[in-house]
């Protein structure tokens, strides 16, 4: 059982000029189940991590009190627990069963009752497993469930749940939800931070919606709160139930072959594919977990040597090329032919600054700086970067780093691009540009190539699917 | 690739002792061994260390795989000493142009790889019998090692194998980015630096995002840390080091009555 009270809250990251969330007034009693929505850059996680307590005095400035239970977070942290977003940097040990067992550990639990506790957090989660299974071995969504089972075995009266489905496929943010489902007691208030509302509405009895920098919006029973402000916020990028995407059809038949796949695949993260990726058209691939759908896209993009197989680039993506396959073409003629947008942006960032990021591809291929010039204001107007043309790529937030890795894809004006999850945890706003940019890309006679779970993103934008399935011989 | 998993069968004696014990039996046996710079001594060592192995669970097979960066490194080491040791006293064994192997030079030569194998030994066996977590438990239960240390570098360790794949990653980003080094030496190296930079940044953010997912579950929060897996250090495990320090006495005394005994110091 737990209580929280914010009265003006405010917080700002040392160092920076605007505030991270300001003006936050809300009382959550024992046992409501809240879900805390708001556009990007609301600061719904800061507002998580004060709650959480792990806002240290030293790392900002506060305006305000928050209270649980009428104690300072930094010393309530025993009746409050965190799940995360990211799955991998959560969990602290080599085995299930020790990982639950770490918090229990912390907190001085008696070692005779830490056991009985562990499996009783792990049957609450619904977790398949024994014990002495490998973290390392489980899939993202049954990490997710650990670190979930980790949080519960503290019996937390605050269980705070921040995006804890964004890194997942529709399967683990599924398992994930179920978990925390089945795992709700009237005694547990929740807090949780989500984009795709619709899938976290079951889970919850109220709605707080955040403005940036302006407090709370909203707040009260899902009903209520969409009936009055869902168009506002399906607008501002939040996922609202009942506001249905636009879709973007192909205006064309598809064009010239691109890329041809005989037999492409590396075992054992790729069966042998055959693929035929033409220019004007979205191709998308889907497939489950696991069947080699990245690998597939990195094949393509000419990052990695095929196994088994072959690809050819046709003359009109290669040039005099074609004789050679993509992987074995200098960096620059590729980068010039094919791009390739990463699954975590962080990965592709090279510089310093948004604008040498952008600039850095055209220049490598060569291009007048006069040309790069154009090329990079107009990228940057194009994705509503210009604001941040001298931010460090790596202090961006999820939607802006996700813009920015497309933009540089594009830099080089490549005929083909090819993307892993494009959308994965992007809000509404992003998610519909990112459409629109591939679209406009498609008819302007490029190939797009998306590897994705998104069944709205495929049936928006998709000209043909081609379904990935594991190799027969394997179970 | 560098494995550091345990590979011994569980439940083999000498394997199941507590990882503390081991790692000081392990410690003691080398540094006993560092002592003396003539062959006989870590002969004897290396003969014992290999007769214990069917005790510690290992099969000898098993550990010629894991010891093969070593066994490298010491035909390195007879090789490099063979052609320029300075030393070319005692009888001619062989001589071919401008090589020549003396009976001098064979001693120090096998002498040096001898010991290099009998000082690794133990330290291969301890970790390809031990599991990184029930050793970080046995230096917090008995050798009394700060949580905050043992269990963070724990915690830290289960991240390296992450960082392969994140350089394979980040490689091929680059590629992505137009940028490669083609043949020029200089770029290549230029390349490697950022790359290993990115990595660098990567793995800080990563163990950011760990330590307060850490501190969230009350990690290091100052109350006293109970433990789950008690670790037992027992009569069985203090004979372990005893023994240890025995057979290498041992060793070095046949040493010492055999007048091949050449102290380190002195």
């Amino acid at each position: 059982m737990a209580s929280v009270r914010l009265v003006g809250f405010g917080w700002r990251h040392a160092g920076r000029r605007a505030w991270a969330v300001r003006g936050v007034d809300l009382r959550i009693d024992h046992g409501e189940r809240v879900l805390l929505l708001g556009p990007s850059g609301a600061g719904k996680s800061t507002l998580l991590a004060a709650l959480a307590g792990l806002l240290p005095a030293d790392s900002g400035e506060q305006e305000g009190t928050v209270e649980i239970d009428g104690l300072d977070p930094t010393k309530a942290r025993e009746r409050v627990g965190t799940v995360f977003q990211d799955p991998q940097s959560q969990l602290v040990m080599a085995r299930c069963g020790d990982d639950v067992a770490f918090g229990l550990e912390n907190r001085g639990v008696p070692g005779d009752e830490i056991w009985p506790r562990v499996d009783e957090a792990l049957r609450r989660v619904g977790f398949p497993y024994h014990r002495d299974r490998p973290t390392a071995a489980l899939s993202g969504g049954e990490q997710q469930r650990l670190a979930l089972a980790g949080v519960l075995a503290l019996r937390p009266g605050l269980l705070l749940l921040d995006e804890p489905t964004a890194n997942l496929d529709p399967a683990g943010a599924e398992l994930v939800r179920a978990a925390v489902a089945g795992a709700l007691d009237p005694d547990t208030t929740l807090v949780l931070v989500e984009h795709r509302v619709a899938d976290a509405l079951a889970l919850v009895d109220r709605v707080v919606v955040l403005t940036p920098g302006g407090g709370v919006r909203a707040d009260g029973p899902p009903e209520a709160v969409f009936a009055a402000h869902g168009a506002a916020l399906a607008a501002e990028g939040v996922w609202v139930p009942g506001h249905p995407t636009g879709s973007r059809p192909a205006v064309g038949p598809p064009g010239a072959g691109l890329l041809t796949a005989d037999r492409l695949g590396l075992p054992p993260r790729l069966a042998p594919t055959d693929l035929t990726v033409r220019a004007g058209e979205a191709l998308a691939v889907l497939g489950p977990n696991g069947v080699g759908k990245s690998t597939l896209a990195l094949l393509l993009g000419g990052l990695l040597r095929p196994g088994v197989g072959r690809l050819t680039g046709t003359a009109a993506l290669a040039d005099g090329d074609t004789r050679t396959p993509p992987h074995r073409w200098r960096a620059p003629a590729l980068a010039g032919r094919i791009g390739s947008v990463f699954q975590d942006p962080e990965h592709q960032f090279v510089t310093g600054t948004v604008r040498d990021e952008l600039a850095l591809g055209p220049r490598r291929t060569g291009r007048p700086e006069s040309a790069v010039r154009a090329t990079v204001d107009e990228l940057l107007d194009r994705l509503r970067l210009t604001r941040l043309a001298g931010a460090n790529p790596y202090t961006l937030s999820g939607g802006e780093a996700r813009r920015l890795s497309v933009a540089t894809a594009l830099a080089t004006a490549p005929r083909l691009l090819i993307c892993d999850e494009p959308t994965f945890g992007q809000d509404r706003r992003t998610w519909g540009e990112l459409v629109d940019l591939f679209a406009d890309l498609r008819d302007a006679g490029h190939g797009v190539v998306t590897v994705t779970h998104d069944g709205d993103f495929v049936a928006a934008l998709a000209d043909r699917t081609v379904t990935l399935h594991p190799a027969r011989d394997e179970p | 690739m560098i494995s550091l998993e345990p590979v011994a069968v569980p439940g083999a004696p000498l394997a199941r002792r507590n990882p503390v014990a081991k790692l000081a039996a392990g410690l003691i046996f080398s540094f006993l061994l560092v002592a003396s710079l003539d062959p006989v001594a870590p002969a004897i060592a290396i003969a014992v260390e290999l007769a214990l192995l069917p005790l510690f669970g290992i099969r000898y097979r098993v550990l010629a795989r894991r010891a093969l960066p070593l066994l490298a490194g010491a035909v390195g080491i007879l090789v490099t000493l063979l052609l320029f040791a300075a030393d070319r006293t005692g009888r001619v064994l062989w001589e071919a142009g401008p090589l020549l192997v003396t009976s001098g030079v064979l001693v120090t030569a096998l002498g040096l790889v001898l010991r290099m194998l009998a000082v690794a030994l133990p330290g291969v066996i301890v970790f390809a019998t031990t599991d990184p977590t029930d050793l970080a438990d046995a230096l917090v239960q008995n050798a009394k090692a700060p949580a905050r240390f043992a269990i963070g570098a724990l915690a830290a360790f289960r991240l390296v194998p992450l960082l392969g794949q994140e350089w394979q990653m980040l490689t091929m980003a680059r590629r992505a980015r137009g940028v490669d080094a083609g043949r020029n030496p200089l770029a290549r190296l230029r390349l490697f630096v950022s790359t290993a930079f990115a990595l660098l940044v990567g793995a800080i953010r990563r163990g950011t995002r760990l330590a307060v997912a850490m501190d969230a579950r009350g990690f290091d929060a100052g109350t006293p840390r109970t433990v789950a897996r008690r670790q037992v250090f027992g009569p069985a495990d203090w004979l372990l080091i005893v023994g240890a320090a025995a057979l290498a006495g041992g060793a070095l005394a046949v040493s010492v009555a055999l007048g091949t005994f050449r102290p380190l110091i002195g």
